[in-house]
């Protein structure tokens, strides 16, 4: 029921944000209809037109509220009109896909993505009007306290009336760079999530809210092709996650991954959405050159017979349109498969500064470690291993530390290894 | 709503070899649609007179109150529908990409009833 809720929520909140102008108004009425429906659909069985009832309930809570609150006429008014059309439109009368749907989602996803807010704050505010995750859901999946989230919240969307920041769609000239706005943000919800910077490791439910925020742009807004591409990255890599750990929440490197434990139906979500972004015809962003990369795993029957080169190509491809050094780190990685790991350490020299990056010393610990060359590999795990951020992460570097016969118990690294040039 | 917009230099100005749009041509659009209430250059900030009052003493400096690498060169003050309007209008600006544009939203004290 709570995923059928998904974008009926969505749409009464949207909806009732435009008339009011009030967000915590309207995202408090849809929680009370939703906690009612919760409570009440399991003991008297769900009405016949359940987003009809959910977006009464939600209407009605808000008239009572807003009169209670003694406010104007117009607005009461208005709210009254949105909820009468709301009613005698019927059964399908109120498509969740309809014109009025996505207007007044896109209206609110671009305002909650707006750049001239901070990023930690369109995270946050898109999780919680958007995916309608509670104020403490958020501040979990992000490691910090409710009342802090509750501040980041409060400040964004103060930040929004007093910027006089609308609730609109961009101009069309600025469509194409505020909806690659909106995907980033998406993707640093699923990042967090897949990848979990802070804490203990992955956080899947995260993870599943991007891909279905990914899903619900692609529906929004189908002409722009790197929003097909985001979303078939995203499925693709969702459906690694059974495999990326193993039953003592240990991380597993791709190469080790049991492929039968990929998500199959994932997966063939994902190619579909990537044959959807190749279908435009135009030159390939970087969403779907990454899909293109996480398809050449996808579709490996084995480790053994991924298609380096190609998997290195798209990221040359890649680097031209993102010369960024942790692109050229992950083309490192390919590249040490593709030839082996002494080219792979060539190519490593040529990616530049990380500061602070684990994954620079690590991947370098591993390429250092398939060549052979055990003293090296060590000093390079140490290295990582005084960087790494999350404990799962650090136990996979103790387990190759231990592989390899060294000790794991953490040491400081040697002065001159832990020297970051050009660190800040 | 009513934003001032800052006109600011800037110590790493565009390098792109694009010609600057013409600031008159800014002007007559922006006077044009009513957008543009009032503006002008400003003298450098070496000419600046910092005025304070302390303990019944008037205080005058000369130059600004904060020494920065860049300084304010000029202002506008705008009346746009809401902060994508003005931000448009600033994007078009020529100092947009040879220096830099501040856009404060005001906070009306309503003093004139």
């Amino acid at each position: 029921m709570a995923a059928a809720l998904g974008a009926e929520r969505l749409r009464i909140v949207a909806g009732l944000i435009r008339v009011t102008g009030d967000w915590d108004l309207a995202e408090d009425c849809v929680q009370d209809a939703v906690e009612r429906a919760l409570v009440r659909w399991p003991r008297d069985g769900a009405p016949d037109n359940p987003a009809a009832w959910l977006t009464t309930t939600a209407h009605r809570r808000a008239l009572d509220v807003l009169r209670r609150r003694r406010t104007e006429a117009a607005t009461l008014a208005r709210v009254a009109a949105m909820s009468a059309s709301a009613a005698s439109a019927g059964p399908g009368g109120t498509d969740p896909y309809g014109a009025a749907y996505r207007d007044d989602v896109l209206r609110l996803l671009f305002t909650c993505c707006h750049p001239a807010l901070p990023p930690a704050g369109r995270v946050a505010l898109t999780l919680r009007t958007v995916a309608g995750l509670s104020t403490r859901e958020i501040a979990r999946a992000f490691l910090v306290t409710e009342a802090t989230m509750g501040q980041r919240l409060l400040r964004t969307r103060q930040r929004i009336a007093h910027a006089g920041i609308a609730l609109r769609v961009p101009e069309p000239h600025r469509l194409a760079e505020r909806t690659a706005g909106v995907l980033a943000v998406v993707y640093l919800v699923f990042n967090e999530g897949y990848s979990g910077t802070a804490g203990d490791g992955p956080r899947d439910e995260l993870a599943g809210q991007a891909v279905w925020l990914a899903g619900e742009l692609a529906r929004l807004l189908p002409a722009d092709d790197e929003v097909h591409g985001l979303r078939a990255l995203l499925l693709l890599q969702h459906a690694r996650r059974a495999a990326r750990t193993d039953a003592a929440g240990d991380l597993v490197p791709m190469q080790e991954q049991d492929r039968s434990r990929w998500d199959r139906s994932l997966i063939a979500a994902g190619l579909a959405a990537l044959r959807t972004a190749r279908a435009g015809g135009r030159a390939p962003g970087p969403y779907r050159l990454q899909a293109e990369i996480a398809a050449r795993h996808a579709t490996a029957p084995t480790a053994g017979a991924t298609d380096w080169a190609a998997v290195v190509a798209l990221y040359d491809e890649l680097s031209v349109l993102q010369p960024s050094p942790v692109v050229r780190l992950n083309r490192a990685v390919a590249v040490g498969f593709r030839d082996g790991p002494a080219a792979g350490l060539t190519a490593l020299a040529e990616v530049g500064d990380l500061p602070g990056y684990h994954l620079l010393p690590a991947v370098r610990a591993d390429l250092l470690r398939r060549a052979g060359r055990t003293a090296a590999a060590l000093a390079a795990y140490d290295e990582a291993r005084a960087l790494v951020r999350t404990a799962t992460e650090r136990r996979f570097l103790d387990r190759r530390v231990r592989e390899l016969g060294g000790d794991p118990t953490w040491r400081e690294p040697a002065a001159t290894v832990g020297v970051r040039p050009g660190g800040a | 709503m009513k934003y001032l917009m800052l006109v600011c230099t800037d110590p790493e100005p565009d390098t792109s070899t694009e010609p600057l749009p013409d600031i008159e041509e800014w002007a007559a659009d922006v006077v044009g649609r009513g957008k543009h209430l009032l503006g002008d250059r400003l003298r450098p900030a070496e000419d600046a007179t910092t005025v304070r009052v302390r303990s019944g003493e008037l205080l005058l400096t000369d130059g600004p109150f904060t020494e920065a690498k860049d300084w304010i060169a000029g202002f506008d003050v705008l009346e746009c529908a809401d902060l994508d309007e003005a931000v448009e209008i600033a994007a078009r600006h020529p100092m947009a990409r040879s220096g830099r544009l501040e856009l404060r939203p005001f906070w009306p004290l309503g003093l004139e009833g």
